[in-house]
């Protein structure tokens, strides 16, 4: 790839960052040449985070259904599986699974409500009255 | 200065990828001074690996790079760089220990999870684990990090530093890990640890006995990528297409799967070891890199407009199975490099 050919699509970093990338330069040497973009690239991760809203949306109707509880919805919008919910909230996974469900949901006290909330960086209330959040999206 | 202001003067470069970035700056730190594509190629980067079999979000394994600390563990090994590595089991030490370190003016490697990483854009933060910084200071209770991906020094709180040193995940934990350099060699086996990084990567992309690696892995994607729309089903078949441009592209190949990165490497290895005829394979890398770009734009028109089917697949296959030819015949010639 020569200097003049790296691309400068539209990427995804937030203008934080462009990439770095080597191309030739007009005498042939490999040099460095920074790159807003590359639409292939863009597309296939726009692709990849569809996959995660559609699912979370499909999560978002069960909740609103009163099919699942709110700690599915969350684990869902922070790309989580049971497994990675337990190791980041510090709980077993069978207790998990078990605060997936709308009546165990409703009995939690506090102090577990708490470590989900501070996993899912939100707060206390939005966990309680997860409706309000739920029903805006 | 208050006892909790620490800043190491430290040079920070960035970088296509976070591993070969964080060596070249730390190594630069130390006076040793090898560009990101020098590091790259001493520590033999460049990899392929296609394992169907083994899925990880319903998506099948495929990487263009060695298993993370890889490229460190051969650059070191290589150059004779004394380094210690450190894992720990509480996070109250591991935060101790890199303070401690930064006291004496130690620039600290440091593995981390980039989904809670908060200067990170949103769209690159997924559950990624093997990301690498290094932490080159403390200000009012905020640490200095330098990393490779960002074009200047980030800040990090102490909360979010632990957080993502112990970021928590399904195949690989960062547990805390941090490295640093404690000796440093004077480089006058240079030539030699170049020549051994090239003999690593041809031994790699060719002779490893399953075809699931190297040359024959890039065989192997290409014959059953036709088939995907048939076996698959349209939709499923256009995850696969997008997972292999993102393993391909995502964060820091440099392009084309580190194609450009290495064909950068040879150009500077060439001048090394005085032995010309690495241009002409540095020219040759540069032309399967760009045919590793066409790959991608022809998968990107199946992911983008759903367009074309099973006549882009079969068009995809093809370019991997001429790519795999040339870069057979790359390492084939590679392989046969000797000190001068």
């Amino acid at each position: 790839m020569k200097e003049k050919e790296v691309p400068q699509d539209e990427g995804l970093t937030e203008g934080r960052f462009e990439d770095v990338c080597y191309a030739l330069d007009d005498s042939g040497n490999y040099t460095i040449v920074r790159s807003t973009g590359w639409q292939p690239k863009t597309d296939a991760m726009l692709q990849a985070w569809d996959v995660i809203h559609e699912k979370v949306e499909q999560v978002r109707k069960r909740v609103l259904s009163g099919e699942l509880s709110p700690i599915a919805y969350f684990m869902e919008k922070n790309i989580m599986d049971v497994k990675l919910l337990s190791d980041y909230a510090g709980l077993p996974k069978r207790k998990v699974r078990k605060h997936l469900r709308p009546d165990h949901f409703d009995n939690l006290d506090d102090k577990i409500l708490t470590c989900y909330a501070e996993t899912f960086g939100i707060s206390l209330e939005m966990l309680r009255n997860f409706r309000e959040t739920l029903e805006d999206k | 200065m208050s006892k909790n202001t620490t800043i190491i003067d430290f040079k920070h470069k960035q970088a296509a990828h976070c591993e070969n970035g964080v060596i070249s700056n730390l190594l630069h730190h130390y006076e040793i001074k090898l560009s990101e594509p020098m590091v790259f190629g001493i520590g033999s980067g460049l990899f392929f690996s296609y394992m169907p079999f083994l899925k990880l979000n319903d998506l099948p394994v495929i990487s263009f790079r060695p298993w993370p600390g890889k490229i460190f563990n051969r650059i070191t090994k290589r150059l004779g760089l004394k380094i210690q590595r450190l894992k720990f089991n509480d996070q109250t030490e591991s935060m101790d220990a890199l303070d401690r370190n930064l006291q004496q003016g130690i620039p600290t490697g440091c593995l981390v999870g980039v989904y809670h990483l908060s200067y990170f854009p949103q769209a690159y933060r997924f559950h990624f684990n093997a990301h690498n910084i290094v932490v080159v200071g403390r200000e009012n209770g905020e640490y200095l990090v330098s990393d490779p991906i960002m074009p200047d020094i980030e800040r990090l709180s102490y909360h979010d530093l632990q957080r993502v040193r112990f970021a928590k995940g399904t195949v690989f934990t960062p547990q805390g890990r941090m490295y640093f350099i404690t000796g440093i060699s004077s480089l006058n086996n240079l030539k030699e640890a170049i020549v051994k990084g090239i003999h690593q990567v041809c031994k790699e992309m060719l002779g490893i006995p399953v075809p699931l690696f190297g040359v024959k892995g890039i065989r192997y994607l290409a014959k059953q990528m036709r088939n995907w729309p048939k076996k698959l089903g349209e939709k499923k078949a256009s995850l696969y297409m997008g997972h292999v441009v993102r393993m391909l592209e995502e964060i820091g190949t440099g392009g084309a799967g580190f194609r450009f990165i290495y064909a950068a490497f040879l150009q500077e290895a060439a001048r090394e070891l005085e032995q010309p005829w690495l241009n002409d394979m540095s020219k040759e890398m540069t032309e399967a890199g760009d045919r590793w770009r066409e790959f991608g734009v022809i998968a990107g028109r199946i992911f983008k407009n759903r367009a074309g089917q099973e006549d882009s697949y079969i068009a995809a296959s093809e370019v991997l199975l001429d790519i795999a030819d040339r870069e057979e015949k790359i390492y084939r010639r590679l392989r046969q490099i000797k000190l001068s």
